[in-house]
């Protein structure tokens, strides 16, 4: 079990270094630094100030290794447009993209897999059959159109729900939620719906599917055979099966709601990463960008690497081929 | 004396339905099997040998149905039951050994877990004394140190034990009738033999009426009391085990007999049956076997009747009547 | 019935080519029909759209400021009627929007089918040639396949720069992993085949075995995640774009047009954003229905 986390620990880091060098060689290279670093109305004196600062001037395994370090020590220089570093406007904003990454993912499961496993479990069912073409709506309307969609309909019609930002926050242990106030959390109710409608068809496509593969198996039928009660073969022989696919997916999937919350959060105008990535970009401000993209390859990193653990506890015929 | 299982004109069909005709895995299928009794169910695959099986659990997969017959258990028609009732019949009068050992134990739950829901869904018992009833049913079937077996996962065991698991699983409530569809084909042939002698003492000691689904001859020649030969979805030939492999009158039989090597004297060209199985949904019409028969004749084109000849019975209008052994 | 069953004159019936029973199978399901319809008549819109569209929304001389927001059936001083409105520059959203699955087609098709090239060959590659080649193909697609498409868009865009040229090749960078790793799959198990085998040992050179062996069994799935990945790419170029990373305003594709409209949209003028977007999903939807449908028939799996 330790070596297996070791051998998993060594290989994250291998992912870390490999993408360091394809960000470094993306923004330093293919992009030119001198244009994209320096703040187009620096004077002479500041361009060559800027150049030696980032010792532009050196040669490109030397650049390399100096981004190396500035990363190890969290420092990736100050953001161009608020002049403070840049690691620390992302993580300001942290909480509120996790915040509707989370909800999100909570509907989406709370929507997805009671409606997949129905589907799966009933297959010829009218229900199950608008249930699945429903699914493919959800997986084929562009989420930002029905961002769109949703603020005129809940907002400008209705009336019902604020339209953007986080609304007031309460504090816990020093960050800010939303969650925790009812004005906030009538503001993350449309961003949260959002950002989880194509999660939630993608939920559900993959429970129906697993469900599927598992039913016509084996073990279901002995467990059939053995007079369990129907109940008991569903919930205990088929369930279980079903969690270990189904339990990745949305681990997996919870990074992704990370990078699409860009959307939402542009949408909303939710002060996330996402909002401030896409302004980033719109703005060429480097240091932003490159502490964006550490920030969540190393997220992505840690999340498999939970995965991996979770899907080790799930699964004894992994767990136990560790062990020995 | 009126057997404990009579399947009497046995159809399942797949698909149709609404007036509209399926595709007929079982068709017309009728036999017996007595308390006590082993009945080897003998067919290629595809010949409805193992449908036959699911219909008698009703464990079909949709859109699989019985169309007509019926299956009477201990008196009572299995169709009429509720599916309550069905449940209650599974598992602890009737149970069920499959074919492949290695996919009929649930990966994710240990040994001791599958044994004792099986236990618990038809006796209240607490779970230590379900737990003291599958120890000593791996025992029984010849598991060394069960305590320890019973917290292990199914991947840690081998073919010829899983099934064996499995087969205690069957016997956890001395059923009355065991279905075995093919619990041997997965194993090795020392293994195999260990455990058709597992059987053969279970039919003998305990009374218990087993059907044995198979295709080969060689295990029914050891165990088999009875044997009933199909193909195509239908019975082609039943009687005594004896008398059927020794004089079978179906060419089908003897064709299939022909093909174990035993059969052939050393140096002999193995016989074969030729050409292939036809498709379910491509039956020529008559006698199915007839486009592979060297006997065929014209008459061959309207399906024979049954014909009964002492204790057994074949569909064919001019049965071998050469001996082979 | 019982001539239906006689192999007699079963055997007499001609099989049908593969081709016309993966098309009839095909048209049995009605909504993938509907789907193929749908999708052409729209390529039909996408392709004349200068001859058939009111104006060219593109020509700025042609655009009047004044006529600016009007909503749907409305008439501009030119006798033109706006059918769907107008946006902020006083563009014709119905023109808006032929031209804009215009660029929203040709950006599908062009990614998806420069990705496929990729990533097949890609695939194949590290199949055929096996230990280093093959490790380091799949430990960048392995590596790449770890992270979301949208991240990998935005991570290119951020080095590239802006632009419809650049959302391009930003979609085929971040999807030509998903062919590789599919075709790698197939083409494993197609390498343990004898006729492989018999092919290497006649000593044909590698890159024939590659191309004429290999790949045409390879070749189903390809179809079915290229016809997908049409759709994901017209959705992901929309949400660029909507994001001000693609299309610029003065040419505006549907996702611009979209995000021009979001600024209105609050003040109740719905059109501008609302027209562009079921254009946009209605196109995702068909290319997705015949996706489908075409996975369920290409499926070996699925062949009885």
């Amino acid at each position: 079990m330790v070596t297996s986390i070791i051998r998993r620990l060594m290989q994250a880091m291998f992912v870390i270094l490999a993408m360091t060098i394809i960000v470094f060689i993306g923004v330093s290279v293919i992009g030119n630094p001198v244009d994209i670093l320096i703040n187009p109305d620096a004077n002479q004196a500041e361009r060559a100030r800027v150049i030696a600062h980032y010792g532009l001037d050196q040669p490109l395994w030397m650049q390399y290794l100096l981004f190396l370090k500035g990363l190890l020590q969290g420092d990736f220089g100050n953001s161009f447009v608020y002049g403070r570093p840049a690691l620390g406007l992302i993580l300001e904003r942290l909480p509120a993209t996790l915040e509707l990454a989370v909800t999100a993912l909570g509907i989406a499961i709370i929507f997805g897999l009671p409606l997949g496993l129905y589907a799966g479990l009933y297959p010829n069912r009218i229900s199950s059959k608008l249930i699945m073409s429903g699914s493919i709506l959800g997986f084929s309307l562009p989420t930002f159109w029905v961002g769109l969609m949703l603020i005129m309909v809940f907002s400008v019609e209705l009336g019902w729900l604020p339209t953007n930002g986080r609304g007031p926050t309460a504090e816990v242990m020093g960050i800010q939620w939303s969650f925790l106030t009812g004005e906030g959390l009538r503001h993350l109710l449309l961003p949260a719906f959002n950002l989880a409608l194509f999660k939630t068809s993608l939920i559900m496509r993959l429970t129906r599917a697993g469900i599927q593969e598992v039913l016509p198996q084996d073990y279901v039928k002995f467990a059939r055979a053995k007079g369990l009660r129907e109940q008991r073969v569903i919930a205990v022989h088929v369930l279980k099966n079903l969690m270990i696919p189904v339990v990745t997916i949305i681990g997996l999937e919870f990074g992704s709601l990370i990078a699409f919350s860009v959307v939402t959060e542009s949408i909303f105008a939710w002060p996330g990463m996402g909002k401030l990535i896409i302004d980033s970009i719109n703005l060429l401000d480097r240091p932003v960008i490159v502490a964006y993209l550490m920030m969540m390859v190393l997220l992505f990193v840690v999340l498999n690497f939970i995965i991996d653990v979770c899907y080790t506890i799930l699964d004894p015929r992994v767990r136990l081929d560790a062990k020995a | 004396m009126t057997p404990l299982l009579q399947v009497s004109n046995l159809v399942t069909e797949f698909g149709g339905g609404k007036g509209r005709p399926g595709l007929k895995a079982v068709n017309d299928v009728s036999f017996s099997v007595e308390r006590g009794r082993v009945l080897g169910l003998v067919g290629e695959s595809g010949s409805g040998k193992s449908v036959t099986g699911f219909s008698i659990m009703r464990l079909l997969e949709h859109p699989g149905r019985i169309a007509s017959g019926q299956v009477i258990f201990d008196g009572t028609d299995i169709a009429r039951l509720s599916d309550e009732e069905m449940r209650r019949l599974r598992g602890k009068r009737i149970a069920m050994v499959f074919q492949d050992p290695m996919m009929t134990l649930n990966p994710v739950l240990t040994i001791a877990t599958q044994m004792v829901e099986a236990v618990r869904a038809h006796d209240d018992v607490s779970k230590e004394v379900a737990r003291q009833r599958s120890r000593d049913a791996l025992g029984l079937v010849g598991i060394p140190s069960p305590e320890e077996r019973l917290s292990a996962y199914p991947h840690q065991f081998s073919g010829g034990m899983r099934q064996r698991v499995a087969i205690a699983i069957a016997l956890l409530h001395k059923p009355d009738l065991i279905i075995a569809d093919e619990p041997t084909t997965a194993l090795d042939v020392t293994i195999q033999s260990q455990i058709i002698s597992e059987f053969q003492k279970l039919a003998e000691q305990s009374n218990t009426a087993v059907v044995w689904i198979t295709h080969d001859l060689a295990v029914v020649s050891r165990l088999a009391d009875d044997i009933a030969v199909m193909y195509a979805g239908r019975l082609v030939e039943t009687g005594p085990v004896s008398k059927v492999l020794s004089t079978p009158r179906h060419p089908y039989t003897a064709g299939l007999i022909g093909s174990v090597p035993s059969q052939n004297r050393r140096g002999e060209r193995l016989r074969q049956i030729g050409g292939m199985t036809p498709a379910i949904n491509r039956l020529p019409e008559g006698c199915s076997f007839r486009t592979r028969c060297d006997l065929a004749t014209d008459g061959c084109r309207a399906m024979p009747a049954l014909l009964a000849e002492a204790d057994r019975s074949f569909r064919c209008i001019h049965p071998v009547t050469r001996e082979i052994a | 019935m019982a001539d239906h069953n006689n192999p007699d004159t079963a055997t007499l019936l001609p099989e049908p080519s593969r081709l016309a029973k993966g098309i009839s199978d095909f048209f049995r399901s009605p909504a993938a029909a509907i789907g193929l319809i749908v999708l052409l008549i729209i390529c039909c819109l996408a392709l004349f759209a200068p001859w058939i569209s009111p104006q060219n929304p593109y020509d700025l001389m042609q655009l009047d400021i004044m006529d600016g927001r009007l909503p749907p059936g409305s008439e501009s001083m030119t006798g033109l009627v706006y059918q769907l409105g107008t946006d902020s520059q006083g563009r014709d959203i119905l023109s808006g929007i032929l031209y804009g699955l215009r660029t929203s087609l040709l950006v599908g098709v062009l990614s998806a089918f420069a990705a496929a090239i990729i990533g097949t060959t890609a695939g194949l590659f590290a199949a055929y040639m096996g230990r280093r080649t093959e490790t380091v193909i799949m430990r960048l697609v392995d590596l790449q396949l770890s992270f979301p498409t949208i991240l990998m868009a935005l991570m290119m865009l951020a080095i590239l720069g802006k632009g419809v040229t650049n959302v391009v090749i930003a979609l085929i960078i971040a999807e030509w992993a998903t062919y590789a790793r599919t075709v790698r799959a197939t083409a494993l198990v197609e390498r343990e085949k004898e006729y492989i085998e018999a092919a290497r040992m006649m000593r044909l050179p590698g890159w024939r075995i590659l191309f004429r062996h290999l790949l045409p069994n390879c070749l189903a799935p390809v179809i079915v995640i290229a016809t997908m990945q049409v759709a994901r790419a017209i959705g992901l170029e929309a949400t660029l774009s909507f994001l001000g990373l693609g299309a610029s305003v003065t040419e505006p594709s549907l996702g611009m047009l979209i995000s021009t409209g979001y600024q209105y949209l609050l003040t109740g003028l719905y059109w501008i954003s609302f027209f562009p977007g079921i254009a946009l999903l209605v196109t995702i939807v068909a290319i997705n229905l015949v996706g489908d449908r075409l996975r369920d028939v290409l499926n070996p799996r699925n062949a009885s």
